[in-house]
């Protein structure tokens, strides 16, 4: 799950991180009240105003503007609020501005990177740091490794000192700002595991002239799955607007759906065989409108729940369903499939595949039951069916 | 002969008194596994089915002997049950919970790494089948067949398609292992890949990997320099979209890695014959027989 930079920072505050000074907006008039209130409290004319959507890429669209003084404050307001950013993380339909953080301007000495990730090979949180700050870091990762420092902190004994020693020699920091960094570093780590992080990046992390450590951007995903461990918080930072409606109303049913661009919507049971019936579609030329998982327990409701959710994208031209019952009767799973059928009114070609525990009953119901159903043997047989289909 | 799992095996079911451990408590028995306990906090001395429960591990082995333990305990507290049967020195502990958070599975995995009695499988896995010896987890035990093939796979609905594929074409399985869809978990393919090795009784095998992480590149390397039998492959999400987690917590492609280009052509060159589509899966491996 994502949350907004200045839910972020709020967390990084908490947590003992420094950040800017700054005050969320989701009006013009709440942002130049903060701009007239930050210029009062730091006695700096410079402030920033910073678009908060769930994507990176916000400088280069236009997002953020550094600024002198209220009126233009408030004109950079204007100007982002209610405007459509489109960066490389948020597709060509882009995403509208509908929250603002505004924040003191801080003068910079350097910019660093610095992000914490739960790595897969050395099964642990790993922390990669690098003197290049405000890049694309995977850019920096591809073309200079070398200037990207990796540590893993062992979970039997936290972060240690000399680890956080070993970062910032190689970050080539001055002893203040060894000190800084490492409260920070301790601080980031202590978040990272207490609540639940994916990624927690901080990039750019500056220092000042007058040897600060401050977090001038936040990044934090969280792990879905420790939703049980904080649901509370969670919730309440939650922003739907930043989610696709249709996944949105797929996660509250059970059903693991992602919405992509093509016109064959395919309703799978595993996550493994939704994957490969997208890429079985596409062998055979066609394009998936969606990955849908709809779980081990495929009743009438969550294939009736499902249908409907496929059908919200009007692009789809054909249906293709693919079901391996494994202890889940098939003869269940057709009667599901025939109920949700009428139930919906399916008006676009439906090509069904079962197989698995009492098949051949489930294929005598899909059938029997009058509906424009093609009952198909295989995988590879359904897709061929269903692009020939939705072709018209 | 087969791996992890045959008809000696005495199994312990933690979270046996739930819906859904009874309900596959019930399937396992209905396939010959010896199940020898129960472990539910609390119900010690009750019974199930006619297998005694009891409120501890250490209890559960001391009394049964149980050298393997399937966990359907909710993912709250499925990390703790992991640890409990670590705990009691149980040799095999599969773990069927879907949706452990990875902090969880960062702390269990260190304390794995750190002692040599217990392996784990899974979690988020469909779970190890023996065919006609001993079922452990929730596949269809019916679209198995004894045999001589091997297969170990990230997913569970692909390895019943694949199961069902070889069925259908008349060639068996030794053991079915599924080691689930999580980023990180207990037993990676190469684990598995070493007891096929060793397994005079399998002939081949079917590695079923998918988007994410590097551990089907880490076996394809392994496979090239030390596997002595023939490999068919496949590997799902070649369209997924980077950026999405595609239904598993690992099914993720980030960074430009752990995409199903890469991970298919590190197989290929270690020559393991990759299956175009998943319903080739099986005719892809009996090529190679």
């Amino acid at each position: 799950m994502n949350i907004h930079e200045y839910q972020a920072k709020e967390l990084y505050r908490k947590y003992g991180i420094p950040v800017p000074q700054g005050i969320a907006c989701m009006s013009v008039e709440e942002a130049t009240a903060a701009a007239t209130k930050l210029i009062e409290e730091t006695g700096s004319e410079v402030v920033v105003v910073k678009a908060q959507i769930h994507a990176g890429g916000r400088g280069k669209a236009g997002g953020v503007k550094v600024v002198k003084g209220v009126a233009a404050a408030t004109e950079a307001a204007t100007d982002i609020l209610g405007k459509t950013l489109v960066t490389h993380q948020t597709g060509p339909e882009g995403k509208v501005v509908q929250r603002l953080l505004v924040e003191q301007g801080l003068a910079i000495k350097s910019e660093l990177y610095l992000a914490l990730v739960v790595d897969r090979e050395s099964r642990r949180i790993a922390i990669m740091a690098s003197t290049e700050g405000g890049m694309d870091i995977e850019e920096v990762a591809a073309s200079t490794p070398e200037k990207i420092q990796t540590i893993a902190i062992d979970p039997a004994v936290g972060l240690q000192g000399y680890q956080v020693r070993q970062l910032a020699f190689a970050l080539g920091l001055s002893k203040q700002e060894q000190k800084n960094f490492g409260k920070l570093m301790a601080g980031l780590a202590r978040l990272f595991e207490q609540e639940d992080c994916s990624i927690a990046e901080i990039n750019p992390l500056i220092l000042t002239e007058d040897e600060q450590v401050i977090a001038l951007d936040a990044k934090v995903n969280f792990d879905s799955n420790a939703e049980f461990r904080h649901s509370d918080f969670w919730n309440a930072v939650r922003d739907l607007t930043e989610e696709a409606p249709a996944e949105t109303e797929a996660q509250e049913a059970g059903l693991s759906f992602i919405q992509l661009d093509g016109n064959i919507g395919c309703l799978v049971n595993g996550a493994g065989l939704a994957m490969s019936t997208m890429d079985t579609i596409k062998y055979y030329g066609g394009e998936p409108a969606n990955f849908l998982d709809v779980g081990g327990g495929a009743n009438r409701e969550a294939v009736t729940k499902a249908f409907g959710i496929i059908l919200q994208s009007k692009a789809v031209q054909g249906i293709f369903v693919n079901i391996f019952g494994g202890i889940m009767r098939c003869d269940t799973v057709a009667s599901g499939v025939v109920a949700a059928t009428k139930e919906v009114g399916l008006e676009v070609p439906l090509v069904v595949r079962l197989e698995g525990t009492k098949v051949d009953e489930g294929r005598k119901i899909l059938d029997e039951s009058g509906l424009a159903i093609t009952s198909v043997a295989t995988m590879a047989e359904g897709a061929q069916k269903i692009v020939e289909l939705a072709k018209g | 002969m087969s791996i992890l799992v045959d008809k000696d095996t005495r199994l312990v079911v933690q979270g046996m008194t739930g819906s859904v451990g009874k309900f596959h408590t019930e399937q396992m028995l209905g396939y010959g596994t010896k199940v020898v306990a129960g472990c539910t906090p609390g119900k010690g001395g009750q019974s199930l089915m006619d297998v005694p429960i009891y409120d501890t591990m250490r209890e559960v082995v001391k009394q049964t002997g149980a050298n393997a333990s399937a966990i359907f305990v909710p993912p709250p507290f499925a990390a703790d049950a992991i640890l409990e049967a670590v705990d009691a020195e149980v040799p095999l502990v599969v773990c069927i919970t879907e949706g452990i958070p990875v902090m969880d599975m960062i702390k269990v995995r260190r304390v794995l790494d750190s002692q040599d009695k217990t392996r784990v499988i899974g979690p988020n896995c469909p779970g190890v089948i023996t065919p006609d010896q001993c079922k452990i987890g929730i596949m269809p035990g019916h679209v198995h067949k004894a045999g001589r093939i091997g297969v170990v796979s990230k997913s569970g609905t692909l390895t019943y398609e694949a199961v069902g594929q070889l069925t259908a074409l008349g060639i068996g399985q030794s053991t079915a292992v599924g080691i689930g869809g999580d980023p990180i978990n207990g037993t990676d393919f190469i684990d598995v890949l070493k007891l096929f090795n060793d397994d005079p009784d399998t002939d081949g095998v079917i590695l079923i990997g998918e988007i994410g992480g590097n551990a089907e590149e880490q076996a394809a390397a392994w496979i090239k320099e030390n596997f002595k039998k023939p490999v068919a492959g496949f590997i799902a999400g070649r369209t997924a979209p980077p950026g999405k987690r595609m239904g598993h917590a690992g099914a993720i492609i980030s960074g430009g890695k752990g995409t199903a280009d890469a991970k298919i052509e590190a197989l290929e060159d270690a020559g393991v014959k990759v299956a175009p589509t998943p319903s080739d899966m099986g005719t892809t491996l009996q090529s190679l027989l």
